[in-house]
């Protein structure tokens, strides 16, 4: 399985790590967009996800976004210090900026998912 | 296709995020909008309001017609004053406006009176909201009198600049001349308009066209709105920003500043059936005496109203939206006790802010507010509006 980042239609990427265990987070292009995040809501550790269903919210000046779930499994570890330092999703959206990272039920799913071309094509058409 | 400003092609070419909203493309922010309010709250913000609905009323009967029209007394209005107002009236819009309809609050508005002329006589202007301009115009003509009054729609023939912020004019009488408004005006201008009372207007010119300043806003700022001719907003607007160092602003910094300012909006705070004392603008309806569409039914809900509105922060800097359930809890039982108007992340609070219309019972009790949001409930503080009060310096 090739360990580079996917994405989401709805712009969460999903990188599988060494251990197995998928981290998540959000895409540069969609914090771009968002703009002026305020708050952040993330999931209990242990909590299920479902792939395409909201796991969390983000929410900006104007309006309330939910995060979906990019693959199915159980969340082993939250990004905790994200929520009071939101402007890490901006500064460093593929490191410090992860979200969850979540132990899949099946590490197949990620096929599903966009490569980073199909992801570029995406946002910039 | 949306309606175009004077300033679109400015906005598109400058990183303006542009969206429909009430059928005219505009920016929705340039930057951040917790940038461009907070610029606008230090320095000075400018902001393209043009798509703000723009109508003449003009006749040697203008006055006493308007006086029949709107919620507020029109009889005593100066020259060169402007005055909130309500319009009541039928919504008639894609038919036959019904005279005899059952009159709703079709828009809040802005009236100005302006110098007489000799060959038109009395003069208004009426600013009203975007969403609501082609009823109100619609309605307003369907009552015109035979003669005496003329009413015209100039928003397509104009462009409206609002100047924001505590460096429009500064702290002492000669700051304006170190403010933005220093590259549009010349001195002479500039102190009258320095000389002008919050909701004064000045009819003057500017490059030998007529042009209409009034200091007013939706801001909470000192400031001042701009109506003049479509072909010399471009011109303006640059010099504002590029010489005058003013920040542009888009329609997200507008209304968390004007949340801050607890200033009412039409289709929140306000709508078609809104009782006015409910919604805290009992202000903007002067019932004595005065007759206007709909007066006798506000009039029997003056000191009959069990609803109040009330402002709210929140600890979190999640914020409650228009829509959210207000709870209140006694004696471990909860109920809904009003439902928020407004809401939004405050930039100068640094959290979550609301306006809300609630029942007055539950302010005449110790009680715990909360706020059903996505689900979650947060609990809300109550406090005296508006949030936000500028600085003064006298």
């Amino acid at each position: 399985m090739e360990k580079s980042r996917r994405y989401a239609k709805s712009h969460e990427w999903a990188r599988l790590e060494d251990d197995g265990s998928v981290t998540v987070g959000i895409s540069a292009y969609a914090v771009e967009a968002l703009t002026d995040l305020v708050f952040m809501q993330l999931p209990d550790v242990g909590a299920t996800v479902t792939a395409g269903e909201s796991f969390g919210e983000i929410e900006s000046v104007k309006a309330v976004s939910d995060l979906y779930a990019p693959i199915s499994g159980k969340v082993v570890a939250a990004n905790t210090e994200l929520p009071s330092q939101l402007e890490t999703l901006g500064s460093d959206p593929y490191g410090s900026g992860w979200v969850i990272r979540i132990q899949p039920d099946s590490v197949e799913q990620l096929e599903a998912l966009m490569n980073q071309e199909a992801y570029d094509e995406l946002i910039g058409g | 296709m949306p309606q175009r400003t004077p300033l679109a092609e400015w906005h598109e070419n400058n990183r303006g995020r542009m969206v429909d909203f009430a059928g005219w493309s505009m920016p929705v922010q340039y930057s951040s909008i917790v940038s461009e309010h907070l610029g606008t709250r230090k320095g000075a913000g400018v902001f393209d309001v043009s798509h703000m609905g723009r109508v003449a009323i003009e006749g040697s009967q203008a006055t006493e017609w308007l006086e029949s029209r709107l919620t507020r007394q029109v009889r005593d209005l100066p020259v060169g004053r402007a005055r909130y107002t309500l319009i009541t009236g039928v919504d008639g819009t894609g038919g036959k406006v019904q005279l005899d309809g059952t009159p709703v609050i079709l828009d809040d508005a802005l009236v100005t009176r302006l110098a007489d002329q000799k060959d038109t006589g009395q003069r208004f202007i009426l600013v009203v909201n975007a969403s609501n301009r082609q009823r109100v115009v619609c309605w307003l003509e369907a009552c015109l009198p035979p003669e005496g009054v003329t009413i015209s729609d100039i928003t397509e023939e104009s462009a409206m600049i609002a100047v924001q912020g505590p460096r429009v004019f500064g702290h002492k009488k000669d700051d304006v001349h170190e403010g933005p408004l220093r590259h549009v005006f010349e001195e002479r201008i500039l102190e009258q308009l320095a000389a002008l009372p919050n909701y004064g207007a000045l009819e003057t010119q500017l490059g030998g066209e007529p042009v209409l300043v009034s200091r007013t806003g939706y801001t909470g700022e000192d400031g001042v709105e701009i109506i003049l001719k479509s072909s010399q907003a471009q011109g303006v607007w640059e010099e504002l920003v590029e010489k005058g160092g003013a920040i542009p602003c888009g329609l997200g910094s507008r209304d968390t500043l004007r949340l801050e300012a607890a200033m009412p909006l039409y289709g929140h705070e306000l709508h078609e059936q809104t009782d006015p004392f409910s919604a805290g603008l009992g202000f903007a309806v002067n019932i004595d005496g005065r007759e206007f569409p709909g007066a006798e039914e506000i009039r029997t809900r003056r000191g009959a109203s069990d609803r109040r509105r009330i402002g709210l922060v929140f600890e979190s800097r999640r914020a409650a939206r228009s829509g959210d359930q207000v709870m209140f809890s006694k004696n471990g039982t909860d109920s809904v006790c009003g439902e928020i108007t407004s809401g939004s992340f405050s930039p100068t609070c640094e959290r979550g802010i609301a306006l809300a219309v609630v029942d007055r019972v539950v302010l005449e009790q110790e009680s715990e507010l909360e706020v059903l949001v996505r689900g979650v409930r947060l609990p809300a503080k109550l406090v005296s509006l508006p949030f936000y009060r500028r600085p003064r310096h006298d």
